[in-house]
């Protein structure tokens, strides 16, 4: 019956608008919310970070890794491999490459620069799913 | 549209070249290694998508208002720019140049045309259409999907200034947010394309002007706006984003059911309309509509998506509504707009069923192996006596395995289709169709009351 009720309505060209109107208002001010007040305020990071994220970027890292399980699959994630395996290990991979990883040829300031973006990266936060909560409503908690 | 085919059908071959490294490892490491290959690929197919929804909101368009679109110039800088901009993106990554932000690889100075290009097609939209007074719902989508486009395009490039930047998870906070929307957004321009030629088929604009497409136009608005956060429900970001977009994500239960409850109907009226080419392929989106939203809202519910979250369930879905969803409806929007414009596709029709056929079944193995795997990965994730990542690639070989032999036979099929299609546009463009016909097909009456 309600939604009898509802598709007459909505028929209408006011409701229509109505609807629109506020949706995008609604919409607009969530945007706006969400850029004025980012989940993470902190100073402002190091030139080495800042310079490893361009690198990370120019050499299209994401195309086979992971970060917060979000880019490619022939990769791992490696959102927290900085702990997990130490900055020598990680110098290794992109010194030498893999069979399926190309040697970028980077010079050593570089990779040092790599580095700190990825200590940067391992210090935001967790993406092991292990150390997630699930609660009974479906929702999580790190 | 002959464009966008050309980049789908360029596109698979990246494709496949992409699964080729999957399973044999170093395949073309010297020349053309993965980073190269993957933005190849997804920026051929989302072109693909783009540019298919462009032309067919253009045509539509003109067919729904009786008369030319406001500007032939406007439409033909905007394709030189977007011919230009998308052949730059792909020289620059086969040589090795990136921006690095994922499905948007290439440098941010292709941004600036492609938006120009875009705010070309926003002025061409809105002075064509002129009021949205008792506008049908596609319209409404069509306004929609243009408005939102640009509002997400711009939005994803927020990144380069440094208070977006500089922080990781802000980053990304704002960069899915904007994909979110953005894939809702030429979601609007292909489902109105759809719902028009639905129209256009059983020659009624009944259900276009109803109360529940409406309603399930402003559901999918909604969702549009606020359930992107569903994507990074792992990222330590604000939790009520990820509140809000569980919630909304759950209003396409609505969607869902009344799926269900139409599913009688679609079945007749598909066996009724099945001699058509454009509408098998209309009835083939339905069933990956069905299969892709039942995956989209098991994703959403993040207890659940803390299993499939970074695991090849989440491509199975993207492959499902891409290719399933997308690519079929631009399909079926092609065959009725080419078929109009020069030649019927009598004479193809056995090569176009077989190629549909073809098409639809590898695209279900494709899908299913991509869930064999993701379970793979998702089982290794949670484990708590992890394997090395190498070992637990090697588990997935097997499944990987299929995903490449039925995206071979899917391409196969897909080149059964797109080939009378092209060949239609370029003998009509080029070849033998006359003059007067020709002129005939700039503009078509609308669709009857």
């Amino acid at each position: 019956m309600s939604l009898i009720i509802i598709e007459r309505s909505m028929l209408s060209e006011k409701y229509k608008q109505i609807i629109a109107v506020t949706l995008i208002i609604i919409f607009l001010f969530y945007s706006l919310y969400l850029y004025l007040s980012l989940p993470v305020k902190e100073g402002p990071v190091t030139n080495m970070v800042l310079k490893g994220k361009s690198i990370w970027q120019q050499s299209n890292c994401i195309a086979c890794h992971q970060v917060y399980g979000l880019g490619g699959y022939l990769g791992p994630d490696l959102t927290n491999t900085y702990t997990l395996r130490g900055p020598a290990y990680i110098t290794a991979f992109l010194q030498s490459g893999t069979a399926i990883m190309p040697k970028f040829h980077l010079k050593k300031i570089e990779i040092e620069a790599l580095l700190a973006y990825l200590q940067n990266l391992d210090a935001s936060g967790k993406a092991d799913p292990r150390t997630f909560t699930i609660n009974t409503n479906g929702t999580i908690e790190q | 549209m002959i464009v966008a085919m050309i980049l789908l059908a360029t596109g698979m071959i990246w494709g496949l070249t992409g699964g080729l490294q999957y399973v044999i490892p170093g395949f073309l490491k010297q020349y053309l290694s993965f980073e190269k290959v993957r933005p190849l690929h997804v920026s051929s197919v989302v072109f693909w998508i783009i540019l298919g929804a462009m032309g067919a909101v253009f045509t539509y368009l003109q067919q729904h208002t009786g008369k030319k679109i406001y500007s032939q110039t406007f439409l033909k800088i905007q394709l030189v720019i977007f011919i230009f901009s998308i052949t730059g993106i792909l020289i620059s990554y086969s040589l090795g140049i990136f921006g690095g932000r994922e499905y948007w690889e290439y440098p941010p100075v292709f941004a600036l045309p492609i938006a120009i290009g875009w705010i070309l097609f926003l002025i061409n939209f809105i002075k064509s259409v002129g009021s949205l007074k008792k506008q049908p719902v596609y319209v409404w989508m069509w306004l929609t999907g243009v408005l939102f486009f640009l509002f997400t395009f711009l939005e994803s490039y927020l990144w380069i200034f440094p208070y977006f930047r500089n922080n990781i998870v802000n980053d990304m906070t704002v960069q899915w947010k904007s994909y979110g929307s953005m894939v809702g957004s030429w979601n609007m321009l292909i489902y109105g394309s759809s719902i028009f030629l639905m129209d256009k088929i059983s020659n009624t604009k009944s259900y276009s002007h109803s109360g529940i497409a409406f309603i399930l136009y402003f559901t999918g608005l909604f969702n549009l706006m606020f359930n992107w956060g569903h994507h990074i429900y792992t990222l330590p970001t604000h939790t009520y984003i990820k509140h809000i977009s569980y919630a909304v994500s759950m209003t396409e239960l609505f969607i869902l059911g009344r799926i269900i409850y139409q599913w009688k109907s679609t079945l007749s009226l598909a066996k009724k309309n099945f001699h058509l080419i454009a509408y098998r392929f209309l009835a083939a989106a339905d069933v990956w509509i069905f299969l892709t939203l039942l995956l989209a809202i098991f994703m959403s519910i993040p207890g659940i998506n803390v299993y499939t979250h970074g695991t090849h369930i989440t491509v199975a879905h993207t492959m499902g509504a891409t290719i399933g969803i997308n690519s079929f409806l631009l399909l079926a929007i092609a065959f009725d707009i080419f078929s109009e414009s020069c030649y019927s596709f009598e004479s193809y029709k056995k090569i176009v069923n077989r190629g549909y056929w073809i098409t639809n079944i590898s695209l279900f193995v494709f899908w299913v192996s991509l869930i064999g795997a993701g379970i793979i990965k998702a089982r290794w994730q949670l484990s708590t006596s992890q394997v090395p990542f190498s070992d637990m690639m090697l588990q997935l070989r097997p499944y990987l395995i299929l995903f490449v032999i039925a995206g071979t036979t899917m391409t196969t099929g897909f080149y059964f289709v797109i080939f009378p299609l092209l060949k239609n546009q370029l003998l009509c463009y080029f070849g033998k169709a006359t003059k007067e016909r020709k002129q005939q097909d700039i503009i078509h009456l609308p669709v009857s009351e």
